[in-house]
């Protein structure tokens, strides 16, 4: 039985991946290298993880706003997450992924989902969204052996 | 309470003003959504931050918009670039980075855009009026807005900054409503160390505390400096803002929102208190530096955030001496370069090798000449974000230690 959880759609698409969930939060500006998806972040934990193709499942965002930007250009050069799992609304993301679609079609969906799933959606070892509007699916998937 | 459009709003989204701004108010109206926004308010005026090349996106971004005719509704001014296009001599950096920055800063101005280049734009004539609605991004223009001056902003940031300009709209939430700008922590600064003269080095480490232990809660602070002047609140902003994302903080006293504690918190009780000696804040100071003092310096980098007339008039008289032996940046905008001549300050500056850069920064971007030692500067957000920007050493300090230092041709403290 594949388990689900309810989630809110803050941008719409499909999306598959290995999760990968960020044990604190990251500024994509000055955090991310767009150009090969891996976290530059000198203070982050998790510093040189690449999150490429990933599904990214983050508490919050974190610092500058130009971190639109550098989501949105990970998005375009196919180096950004396949979706992302956010637990706090989080404008700098949406607005990144949404730019994507606008003007390339490159989709990673956004979606919300309460802070008392985290610990069942940061233990899975893959996640698919089918994020509709204004409602999202979150299949928690197990490792193929 | 789902999104609340007026007929302006609809007018927008079905094109009437053009596909610019019905493309523009999709992205807002997708925006507030995330943000839990109820209704838009008309705004008098943007600072965009998205001209600083982050990629094709940047470019992609903004001339889709000019190919859908796009033009903005609002006085619209324009954060720093990747390049001093006064000075382009200056840029040392990739060739993709010099040629698209150049263009992405020129092609704003396609949409009507004022060519400010400053993250300092309440140092221009469009500094807005306490009270005025706006979208500013750019995190230390930000909190200076709703700071210092009282306007009411949230922190926007790059494609969105745009979206608001073309449209004249910004979703009403946060910032923009009075009841959301009371403060939440009470920072009292009990003692201030008697030998820091001026008030630069005290509010930059106050401000890089409430960064760190603030987040995005709004501060109050007490005890400033008798001396602080707007360019020390400037600073602070800065700081904090780059060590967390303290959008606004009230100076008792100082600031306008603030002429006492309890008008500062609206009649509500400090959720915190944080009390910081004069030890607290010269370990502040201490700890923003990455070597010890008399290390070889490369070079020596001031205004970030742009520095101002009324800094240039501080730094004047401690030109007066031998030159220095090491590069001097000092980063600042247009308008204040057209005044710099006026004094003859100009002539001074170059005098003493000076290399004013504009329209730019040097944490931003490949600039300095020499990297081979660490960089002075009394900028707290030069000191947090250069070590990994531009991979150099920092060494912080007032504004007289840097000038001395620069002669000393390594860290030395008055």
């Amino acid at each position: 039985m594949t388990r689900a959880v309810e989630a809110i759609t803050l941008v719409p698409g499909k999306a598959e991946g290995q999760t990968f969930v960020l044990t604190e939060p990251l500024s994509f500006w000055g955090g991310l290298d767009s150009l090969t998806g891996r976290i530059i972040d000198q203070w982050h934990p998790q510093k040189n993880a690449c999150i490429s193709g990933r599904v990214l499942v983050m508490k919050a965002g974190r610092g500058s706003s130009s971190g639109s930007s550098v989501l949105a250009e990970a998005i375009r050069r196919g180096t950004g997450p396949a979706g992302i799992v956010l637990m706090t609304r989080d404008a700098i993301v949406t607005v990144g992924s949404m730019v994507a679609v606008e003007l390339y079609g490159a989709t990673c969906p956004v979606v919300l989902v309460l802070e008392a799933d985290w610990d069942l959606i940061s233990r899975s070892w893959g996640l698919a969204l089918e994020a509709e509007n204004p409602t999202a699916t979150l299949r928690l998937l197990d490792a193929v052996l | 309470m789902a999104l609340q459009l007026t007929s302006f709003d609809d007018e927008l989204l079905a094109g009437t003003h053009g596909e610019a701004a019905a493309f523009s108010m999709r992205l807002l109206v997708r925006f507030a959504e995330a943000v839990g926004a109820e209704s838009f308010v008309d705004i008098e005026a943007a600072h965009i931050d998205g001209c600083l090349y982050l990629g094709q996106v940047s470019l992609d971004f903004v001339e889709h918009l000019v190919r859908l005719k796009g033009r903005v509704r609002v006085p619209t001014t324009l954060n720093v670039g990747s390049v001093d296009l006064i000075h382009p001599e200056l840029f040392r950096g990739e060739e993709e980075i010099g040629t698209n920055g150049a263009r992405l800063m020129k092609v704003h101005e396609e949409l009507g855009c004022m060519p400010t280049f400053t993250c300092a734009p309440y140092q221009t004539m469009f500094r807005p009026r306490f009270g005025a609605q706006i979208a500013w991004a750019e995190s230390n223009a930000i909190v200076f807005a709703n700071s210092v001056i009282g306007a009411r902003t949230n922190r926007y940031g790059d494609f969105i900054d745009l979206c608001c300009a073309l449209t004249g709209r910004a979703p009403y939430y946060g910032l923009h409503m009075p009841e959301n700008r009371r403060a939440q922590v009470l920072v009292e600064v009990e003692s201030l160390p008697d030998e820091w003269p001026d008030a630069g080095p005290a509010c930059v480490a106050v401000g890089h505390t409430i960064g760190k232990h603030c987040g995005s809660l709004i501060p109050a602070i007490t005890g400033l400096p008798g001396n602080t002047q707007e360019d020390d609140l400037k600073a602070l902003g800065a700081v904090a803002a780059s060590s967390g994302a303290v959008a606004l903080f009230h100076a008792v006293g100082l600031t306008p929102e603030a002429p006492t504690v309890d008008a500062a918190f609206q009649g509500h009780q400090p959720v915190e208190t944080i009390r910081l000696t004069a030890d607290d804040l010269r370990r502040t100071v201490r700890n923003l530096s990455t070597v010890p003092d008399g290390t070889p310096l490369a070079g020596v980098s001031l205004g970030t955030p742009h520095f101002s007339l009324e800094e240039f008039a501080r730094l004047m008289p401690l030109l007066q001496g031998s030159r220095p032996v090491v590069d001097i940046y000092i980063n600042t905008n247009r308008s204040v370069l057209e005044e710099l001549g006026n004094g003859g300050w100009d002539t001074a500056l170059e005098a003493q090798g000076v290399t004013l850069v504009i329209d730019t920064c040097t944490y931003l971007t490949a600039i300095m000449r020499d990297m081979s030692g660490a960089i002075m500067t009394n900028s707290g957000k030069m000191a947090y974000y250069a070590p990994g920007n531009i991979g150099v050493d920092i060494a912080f300090g007032s504004l007289a230690d840097c000038m001395a230092s620069a002669r000393a041709g390594k860290v030395v403290r008055q």
